[in-house]
């Protein structure tokens, strides 16, 4: 049943980056500033129309970043009435439209903004360790393990130890997410690879070599949402929110309660696609979050697009690569396109604009229903959106 | 030093295992009500939610549940390491921890392989339970 108030996106913007760095000189709080003003403008709204700040990030921390929704607030010259600072990694986007849905069906916001900005290509910022030794973390990070590369090679070494995964399998994704990359002018990485060149680049932590991992690089992004009702008067086509799910287990990776399956995802999953009314056959794009290869495979799984332990099977053969049987992560994904520490609000902005129709030649033909799933952590939190054309 | 291993920040709920560890036994916490052993030590039993906890000897047997090879340094302090084995142990009594896997020839680490505690002094205060393949 449609309700004036039902949850839509209906603005977009991503900055733009060139060598995974921001072309604009801007600080982090700038990149965010200008996304934001974009996205809003796009759907023919102002910044003054905002009343619901969703952010999550990683900067100024210690210091104003403790206060993300306020410091943000403020550098916009907002008053909101609705925020959300609710920070689960990378998911945390997804969380974020599930979140502002709900304001929004309430009537508790009419204009609801989610933001996110990175400048850690920029700065340098990233290296393997650097979690503070304190309360859990205690137990992890004196025993020199490299995060959050480690944990996820652990969960890799138990599902190839379990299901007798390979190298090989998690070298199809990094090559099929590639071909997409080439497909669009904004992606980072856009020269050929092979499974070769995966299997031969620098082994990182085993069995993750160098081409398993994500980019290092910089972004911003930004979503509004606003009711459908207040849609009809506005620029943009609106996509439909119609269902989602979030749920976390762990941080430290001993924590993790079955390394080989992802049970944020599974319940996240369930629980979108359920509201949404939708079955995987329904599915026509999936962008789901690909820290590392074998985050996607255990995600294909937890999600329930193939058995627990098929998902080596279900990505053979370039399956998810443009012209196989399933689209995957069609703008090159954080693998070849850009990851800039949380990466989630990337995937939906891609799965918008595929079903906007809007991607030239990366473009799913028909794309009517599509599914975003975040994941955040050590493979500690998941998000997942079902957004439909209406 | 930013180049030293980063040491434990103790805490409360922490000190009682850190002191055994620095004693030479592994000890981590019981629930009196469920029966089942925890790791990392909490102040209430995360089976349960019970609070009847006690700190118990276990044995220091287990077998590795999984594990990296680590090619790359986790920072500067953990250079010289490279490569270094990082895994969890499933201690016999249930719980699993992160330890590191002392071996000439980390190949030779598969999941399952049997192993036992050995205590690597660290500083004055800190004592870190690593294990050894058996």
């Amino acid at each position: 049943m449609k309700n004036g108030r039902d949850p839509v996106i209906v603005g977009l913007a991503d900055a733009p980056i060139e060598d995974g760095k921001f072309v604009t000189k801007a600080s982090v709080l700038g990149h965010a500033a200008l996304v934001a003003k974009a996205a809003v403008e796009e759907a023919g709204l102002t910044l003054d129309d905002v009343d619901g700040l969703l952010t999550a990030g990683m900067w100024g921390v210690p210091g104003p970043g403790q206060l993300a929704t306020v410091t943000l607030g403020e550098y916009l010259g907002i008053m909101p009435t609705y925020v959300d600072g609710t920070n689960i990694g990378g998911s945390a986007f997804e969380a974020h439209v599930a979140h502002a849905a709900m304001a929004l069906r309430e009537g508790y916001c009419e204009v609801a903004l989610i933001v996110y900005s990175s400048d850690q290509k920029s700065l340098r910022s990233r290296n393997l360790g650097g979690r503070p030794s304190v309360l859990s973390m205690q137990h992890e990070t004196p025993y020199g393990m490299p995060t959050p590369v480690g944990g996820y090679a652990m969960a890799a070494q138990r599902h190839m130890h379990e299901y007798g995964t390979t190298s090989e399998n998690l070298a199809e994704i990094a090559v099929a997410t590639r071909k997409w990359a080439q497909l669009n002018p904004a992606a980072t990485r856009r020269d050929p690879l092979t499974v070769d060149d995966v299997l031969s680049s620098t082994m990182i932590s085993e069995p993750l070599h160098l081409l398993d991992c994500c980019l290092v690089t910089d972004g911003a992004g930004a979503i509004v949402m606003t009711t459908a009702e207040r849609a009809k008067d506005l620029r943009t086509k609106p996509i439909a929110v119609k269902g989602y799910g979030e749920a976390h287990t762990h941080w430290a990776i001993a924590e993790m309660p079955d390394l080989a399956r992802l049970l944020p995802a599974q319940k996240a999953g369930e629980t979108a696609m359920k509201m949404a009314g939708v079955s995987h056959s329904d599915i026509d794009v999936v962008e789901v979050y690909d820290s590392f290869t074998i985050t996607v495979l255990l995600t294909l799984e937890a999600l329930g697009f193939c058995k627990i332990g098929e998902g080596g099977d279900f990505v053979s053969g370039q399956r998810t690569a443009p012209g196989g049987a399933f689209p995957m992560n069609t703008n090159g994904g954080g693998l070849s396109a850009l990851h800039p520490g949380m990466y989630g609000i990337f995937l939906l902005i891609e799965a918008t604009r595929q079903l906007r129709g809007v991607c030239g030649d990366r473009q799913v033909a028909g794309a009517e229903t599509a599914l975003v799933h975040g994941t955040g952590g050590t493979l500690s939190s998941g998000a997942t959106v079902i957004l439909q054309k209406d | 030093m930013s180049t030293e291993q980063p040491l434990p920040v103790i805490d409360h709920d922490s000190a009682p295992y850190w002191q055994a560890a620095h004693e030479g036994h592994l000890d981590i916490p019981l629930c009196g009500d469920c029966g089942k052993h925890h790791f990392y030590p909490r102040a209430i039993c995360p089976h349960c939610h019970s609070d009847n906890l006690n700190f118990d000897t276990v044995s220091g047997r287990g077998e590795v549940h999984t594990f990296t090879v680590a090619r790359r340094p986790a920072g500067p302090a953990f250079a010289d390491d490279v490569p270094y084995v990082v895994a969890l142990i499933e201690l016999e009594e249930g719980p699993r921890m992160m330890s590191r896997i002392q071996t000439d020839d980390p190949e030779k680490v598969h999941i399952g392989a049997k192993v036992e505690v050995t205590f690597v002094k660290a500083s004055d205060e800190i004592t870190f339970p690593y294990f050894r393949m058996t």
